[in-house]
């Protein structure tokens, strides 16, 4: 393969920007996902049956179908009942109630985790619902969750990529299209293999450097 | 939306079965090779492999899919766009197989190995008798799941031409200009799928062969 470096050189400002795109929907879109997937693992929780189900049975529907079925549906869906959205946040919003679904399952996990005595022992001292989430459950399940929580966080900056099918300017929209404009698609293709590649490490490492870094804390604690 | 159409989706989803079947078992041989060359040791073994593995890991399906997709008819090999699909499938999905593989016949428990070494097993038999069933057995969850991802994923065949369930339900989305009730079905389609895919997987951990009775504590 004759690879041209002048291709991808030329128009490395428009790929960065594209890399910046992808960077901060998928950072919006899994703090937003799991903000409302601690909402709905918590709701689970506590809102008895009533609420248990629906969310539940929405979890499941969310994790049983391909993310760009999902996504199809809220953009060429969408304006038939009244939901025009821009590409960009039709993106952001599918990212982050997919994200959400996900979430809500590790949270699950993690209430799940703690030991029970802990729970009823702040029930005995009077704690409100709030405070033993707030007090108990949150800070003893940081470290349990924190691995699946990398780990998903890594699926996602992967599943962004589909969003360029629904033409979100993001990185491999932005490559692809330099790529065709160029008639170098094959080079483009593959630089932009190697920068996901490059970015997903990064992610991992960094997640794993946390994880240490938590251990140390959760040890050396009184 | 007239059942002729959800016939029509019904029957595209053979497609993504057939594609994700097939690329689900051409992965799982591809990945016991992978495997077998990251437990060997030999760094002329394990370091392309891991290059293997945490490439198609670290990439997105989509990137993998036009990579290869663009890659074949360049290096000479003109192939059907479904047998692309199928090759991008497989490689992605052994090297996760690969990955899961090795954390089995990491955690078969070394007292077991222990125990087949003084009973006077060689080393064929503790690999066949002992390491396999046990590695096998650990990591059946994972494949199941592994097989989920890969039907949910093969919804990006799609962007390749193929005309399997996704593709099929946005060109008869596009032609009837009913996106909602079209994409529904299809997402219901998957669903089901899935849901069959995970019962069977619950289902043959607890009946078949080799199943372990609950907490009898083998793997550790």
């Amino acid at each position: 393969m004759i690879f041209d470096p002048k291709v991808i050189l030329d128009h490395l400002p428009e790929i960065a920007s594209g890399a910046l795109t992808t960077l901060w929907i998928w950072i919006v879109g899994m703090l937003l996902g799991a903000a409302l997937g601690f909402l709905v693992a918590t709701g689970r929780r506590y809102g008895g049956r009533l609420l248990d189900l629906p969310l539940g049975l929405a979890v499941e529907v969310l994790r049983g179908t391909p993310f760009l079925i999902q996504i199809f549906l809220v953009y060429y869906g969408g304006p038939y009942v009244g939901l025009s959205l821009d590409p960009i946040p039709c993106g952001l919003i599918g990212l982050t109630i997919y994200a959400a679904a996900y979430c809500s399952e590790i949270f699950r996990a993690g209430f799940a985790a703690v030991p029970h005595g802990h729970v009823e022992a702040a029930e005995c001292l009077g704690l409100s619902r709030f405070q033993i989430v707030r007090r108990i459950l949150l800070p003893e399940m940081a470290l349990i969750v924190l691995p699946p929580f990398v780990n998903l966080a890594v699926i996602l900056l992967k599943e962004s990529a589909v969003l360029s099918i629904i033409t979100v300017p993001e990185l491999t929209a932005t490559v692809s299209a330099i790529g065709s404009q160029q008639y170098a698609f094959l080079e483009a293709i593959f630089v932009l293999a190697v920068i996901y590649w490059v970015i997903v490490e990064a992610a991992a490492w960094t997640g794993r450097m946390a994880e240490t870094r938590l251990n140390k804390l959760r040890f050396a604690a009184p | 939306m007239s059942f002729k159409l959800f016939f029509l989706l019904v029957k595209a989803a053979g497609w993504t079965l057939g594609i994700s079947l097939v690329s689900i078992a051409a992965g799982l041989a591809l990945a016991v090779l992978l495997c077998a060359a990251m437990l060997s040791g030999k760094a002329l073994f394990t370091v392309p492999t891991r290059l293997f593995v945490s490439f198609f890991r670290g990439v997105p399906l989509l990137v993998q899919l036009l990579l290869i997709y663009n890659l074949l008819p360049f290096i000479g090999i003109n192939v059907p766009s479904v047998v692309a699909a199928i090759i991008g499938l497989s490689l992605c999905t052994a090297a996760y197989q690969a990955e899961n593989l090795r954390g089995g016949f990491e955690s078969v428990a070394p007292g077991l190995v222990e125990a087949a070494d003084m009973a006077g097993f060689s080393a064929r038999q503790t690999f066949l008798r002992i390491k396999l069933p046990i590695a096998l057995r650990l990591t059946f969850p994972a494949l199941v799941n592994e097989a989920i991802m890969i039907l949910k994923s093969s919804s990006l065949v799609s962007v390749v031409g193929i005309v399997e369930l996704t593709r099929m339900s946005q060109d008869l989305a596009s032609s009837t200009y009913l996106p909602i009730p079209l994409f529904a079905s299809a997402g219901l389609i998957y669903l089901v799928i899935c849901w069959t895919m995970a019962l069977i997987g619950r289902f043959s951990e607890r009946h078949l062969p080799g199943a372990l009775p609950a907490g009898s504590g083998a793997s550790r």
